[in-house]
């Protein structure tokens, strides 16, 4: 396993929206260069579980550090502290007035303050990764979901991110676009980026992660190998939930 | 239409209706600033500032408009001193465009407000998670996509600006409404022409100003 100085360390974290107890009592660490697969049945928290990690959901209680530092509260040290986090949202969220190279140099040029002609050149080749340069002058709505998931990893990439997170990134795509994401995100995996992902895709699971977090009633059940926790899951928890989806 | 062949009526008539776009002009820019600032105020992460915005719109959009030019007049300048020109009407113009913009700002504010509310919030979380900041998430990412369900609005806005701008004929300046009632004092015989003549010069003005909101904010839409 290629674990290296923890990255992101979460540690007793509470959560809740009103009586529902989101997160409950999460201690997690992942280590540098490490890929996590958060799975779980839905509300098992384990998008609040994404989502609190670039503090898009504050906590109620415990800590979250990344890098070593706490995360800040609101203000400019948290909107630089969330420059350095990639974010990856199931329904894109791509700027939807922008086109498809605008979002991508958005951040570069707004918060890095690089110079736009640098942005731009970088915001291609990035574009050229995932493979939709030629669609770089148009907006957003004129792309298949594919090809906007792709963009929207694009525009995480272009302000060269410490870590990325994945919130269900494929979970809102047609089942012949999955592919052409999960194909870019595991070529992240395999360039070393630390990378935290909720997701259903037991196959990326499988090929892509070092370890997979099972999450149920907000609590973080399991912690294991792919190969270890699909072969031999130790709760019962999570061996209903691997018999529902893996009959299929 | 004898009353406006006399030059002297005719003048007035003229003179009314541009106190009425002076006072709507510089009163429409300083309640626009100040409306999408209190709206900002209003949806932004600090309770202090989405408290003073709540306290603005409640205080201002509640209370009738000619107390809030009355306050102008007799708490402002008559009590408190505030002189704003020399010029007597000046004074009352730019006393008047302090009630009008502090009391439409409140509507600016809720039509911004509410055009906000039609961004999907994703859109916001996605600016603030690419490390944009509050205000600069409002200024480049939400408010330009929120044009759309701003611009009617703000166009019915500016229309009950300009209408209320006659309220401000009560602390003595000398805009169209007063012009019209000295008008008819005097003209006794052509009290219908001459309330047409009015109310057909702010239809004349306010109905393209309608239409242009409509076209801008077909305009303005955003693909999804």
């Amino acid at each position: 396993m290629t674990t290296g100085d923890p990255l992101i360390v979460l540690d007793g974290v509470n959560k809740w929206f009103g009586p529902l107890h989101v997160l409950d009592d999460v201690s997690l660490s992942v280590g540098r260069g490490e890929v996590v697969v958060v799975i779980g049945p839905s509300g098992s928290g384990k998008s609040t579980l994404c989502r609190a990690i670039n503090r898009l959901e504050p906590i109620n209680d415990g800590t979250i550090t990344f890098d070593g530092q706490p995360l800040p509260a609101e203000g400019k040290p948290l909107a630089k502290l969330r420059s350095e986090v990639g974010m990856v949202f199931q329904s894109f969220n791509l700027f939807a007035h922008k086109s498809i190279l605008e979002n991508v140099t958005l951040g570069p040029v707004k918060v890095r303050k690089e110079k736009p002609a640098a942005a731009r050149e970088r915001g291609l080749a990035l574009l050229d990764r995932v493979g939709i340069a030629n669609q770089a002058d148009k907006y957003p709505a004129q792309l298949s979901g594919g090809q906007q998931q792709r963009a929207a990893i694009a525009r995480a990439l272009a302000m060269q991110p410490k870590a990325m997170l994945f919130d269900e990134p494929t979970s809102a795509l047609d089942p012949e676009m999955v592919g052409e994401v999960l194909d870019v995100m595991t070529s992240l995996a395999r360039d070393g980026m630390t990378m935290v992902v909720v997701t259903h895709e037991m196959g990326f699971a499988r090929h892509a992660a070092n370890r997979v977090i099972f999450m149920a009633d907000g609590k973080l059940v399991e912690d294991a190998p792919p190969a270890e926790f699909f072969a031999n899951p130790r709760s019962e928890r999570a061996k209903d939930f691997l018999s529902k989806i893996l009959t299929h | 239409m004898h009353v406006f062949a006399d030059p002297t009526n005719l003048d007035a008539y003229l003179s009314g209706f541009l106190w009425i776009l002076k006072l709507t002009g510089a009163s429409a820019v300083l309640a626009l600033v100040l409306g999408v600032l209190l709206a900002a105020f209003r949806v932004s992460p600090v309770p202090v500032l989405r408290g003073v915005g709540a306290a603005w719109v409640n205080i201002f959009r509640n209370t009738p408009l000619t107390l809030i030019i009355f306050f102008c007049y007799f708490g402002l300048f008559t009590t408190l001193g505030l002189t704003l020109s020399d010029d007597l009407d000046q004074n009352n113009y730019w006393l008047g465009v302090v009630g009008l913009s502090v009391y439409t700002a409140a509507f600016v504010c809720e039509a911004v407000r509410s055009g906000i509310n039609t961004v999907p919030p994703g859109q916001a979380e996605a600016a603030r998670a690419i490390g944009l900041t509050f205000f600069q998430t409002l200024r480049i990412v939400v408010l330009p996509q929120a044009g759309r369900a701003v611009v009617a609005p703000l166009g019915s806005v500016l229309i009950a600006l300009c209408k209320n701008a006659t309220i401000v004929g009560t602390i003595g300046l000398i805009e169209a409404s007063s012009v019209m009632k000295d008008l008819i004092n005097s003209n006794g015989d052509a009290v219908i022409a001459i309330f047409a003549v009015f109310a057909g010069t702010f239809a004349a003005l306010l109905i393209p100003t309608g239409y242009f909101f409509g076209w801008l904010a077909n305009r303005l839409a955003v693909k999804r």
